[in-house]
């Protein structure tokens, strides 16, 4: 449960790609996504080349191969599937169908390894770059609807209260002369997640009882306060790898 | 349960998300009116719940999608199905957007299956099962277990849909097998969801039965006087 930290993914750093707003990193890498998947699987040259633009971003934003790597193993059981994929397709009945399914299962399963990793690693380099709280500004600027801009807030607030009362309560067994070993633990803590959601609203209400007696109105005040929004410049220098993905996926489309 | 970028083809993905964006848009709609000062708080922790349990996953090799716990029930207990609904898309646009868990591009299928098909189908059962059996602690915890393990099953299937509809990899007869092998597993998930939603719904129905978004509408008319200050909308 401790991964549920939002702050876990992001890199302290001052780089050209940190310093850029929020609204403007979203953007770029739902538009560099979409010209990913909307990419012909056979076209592979395609695919070299956004990996050559998410290095040239890492490089930017000063992010290590191996960091990015490493954190990409979430999503390892995608590529396990995507190994299974020819076999599961041969392993149907007709000799000359298991052929051509088999075919499909490889090109099937290059699709979802490449899509998958660059989509990934895309995300990833948002989350390294930007703080939890910038990105609910960035969304909030992208006039993403209050309603869900609060929930998120509170989400990623709670999740810190949440954790932490788990911990506590934990510690509370631990000293009342409770083991904790990996099944005993389960159950001790399948036991109080009813106590465990209780005692965190109570916090979180408190949270957000004082946040509303300080004048919080729904929206943070870096919104509000119209601070750090994009230049029609930085829109601009942005603009450039998702322009570039884009042209590469119509290249790649008009080739196929 | 989180579809990841290029499983299913790009104008069946279009086609979800635009079906989500509409559904999506009539929740804030509705939401609106139901985001008081005290389903605020609850939203978020009801969100930052489920986005904890979510973290527990199981993938499925046979379907090339991760099952885990999803959540949809207790949010349509605790806060409703159009607040309920608007937090588990909540969990899953955050997801997508820095985590890499399931596609930016298959955001709209995802959305439709877990935050739409899940809470839709959860309090369906909750509204249903609430007017039929007893108004008991039993009664409570059978409509919340009920409702988790079926919403499950039947957001599972939504993905078995998209898939027939779109897939990118044709599985020709083993469709059906698809179908069964992600009812059977998310029906093991479902049980350990329901277990969790029953728990925790019973406890916030003992100790604050006014939080449960559910029973509100069986108690008396006469609501608890508690004032509602500007800017919870």
């Amino acid at each position: 449960m401790g991964a549920g930290h939002g702050h876990v993914l992001y890199r302290e750093s001052d780089s050209p790609v940190h310093r850029l707003p929020p609204e403007v990193k979203i953007v770029a890498m739902v538009v560099f996504t979409l010209a990913v998947v909307a990419t012909p699987r056979e076209a592979f040259w395609a695919f070299g080349a956004y990996a050559v633009l998410v290095a040239a971003v890492a490089a930017l934003a000063r992010v290590g191969p191996r960091w990015l790597l490493s954190r990409a193993l979430i999503e390892l059981p995608f590529v396990l599937f995507a190994v299974a994929l020819p076999f599961l397709g041969s392993g149907d009945r007709v000799e000359v169908l298991g052929l051509r399914l088999s075919e499909d299962g490889l090109h099937g399963a290059w699709n979802i390894l490449a899509k998958g990793t660059l989509g990934v690693l895309a995300s990833l380099l948002l989350a390294a770059t930007t703080t939890t709280r910038d990105l609910i500004v960035g969304l909030d600027r992208l006039h993403c609807p209050q309603v869900l801009t609060q929930i998120a807030t509170f989400m990623l607030r709670y999740l810190d209260v949440l954790v932490g009362e788990a911990r506590r309560m934990r510690v509370a067994r631990i000293s009342r002369g409770d083991d904790p070993r990996f099944l005993w633990q389960l159950r001790g803590f399948a036991a109080g997640i009813g106590a465990l959601f209780l005692r965190a609203f109570e916090r979180g209400e408190r949270v957000y009882l004082a946040m509303l007696s300080r004048g919080y109105t729904g929206r943070m005040p870096a919104v509000w306060q119209g601070e750090g929004a994009a230049s029609a410049g930085q829109w601009l220098v942005a603009a450039t790898v998702p322009v570039l993905a884009a042209s590469i996926a119509a290249t790649a489309v008009v080739l196929s | 349960m989180h579809i990841s970028n290029g499983i299913i083809d790009g104008p069946v993905a279009a086609i979800f998300a635009a079906l989500a964006l509409a559904a999506l848009t009539a929740c804030v709609l509705r939401g609106r009116r139901d985001l008081d000062d005290r389903l605020a708080p609850m939203a978020g922790l009801v969100a930052a719940f489920i986005f904890a349990v979510q973290m527990l996953n199981f993938p499925i090799f046979t379907a090339g999608v991760s099952g885990h716990l999803l959540g949809g029930a207790l949010a349509a207990m605790l806060v409703g199905p159009w607040v309920g609904a608007l937090c588990v898309a909540v969990v899953l646009v955050v997801q997508a957007l820095i985590f890499g868990d399931g596609g930016v591009a298959m955001l709209g299928l995802n959305i439709t299956n877990m935050a739409l098909l899940g809470t839709a189908a959860a309090y369906a059962l909750i509204a249903l099962l609430l007017r039929v059996l007893p108004r008991t602690r039993a009664g409570l915890a059978v409509t919340a277990f009920v409702a988790a393990t079926l919403s499950v099953v039947v957001a599972s299937q939504g993905f078995v849909l998209e898939y027939w509809l779109g897939g990118t990899t044709d599985l020709g007869n083993n469709l059906g097998g698809l179908a069964g092998t992600m009812a059977g597993v998310h029906l093991l998930i479902g049980i350990g969801e329901g277990l969790i939603t029953a728990t925790t719904v019973l406890t916030v129905a003992k100790v604050r039965p006014d939080l449960v978004y559910a029973l509100r509408s069986l108690r008396a008319p006469a609501a608890p006087a508690v004032p509602v200050a500007g800017g919870a909308r």
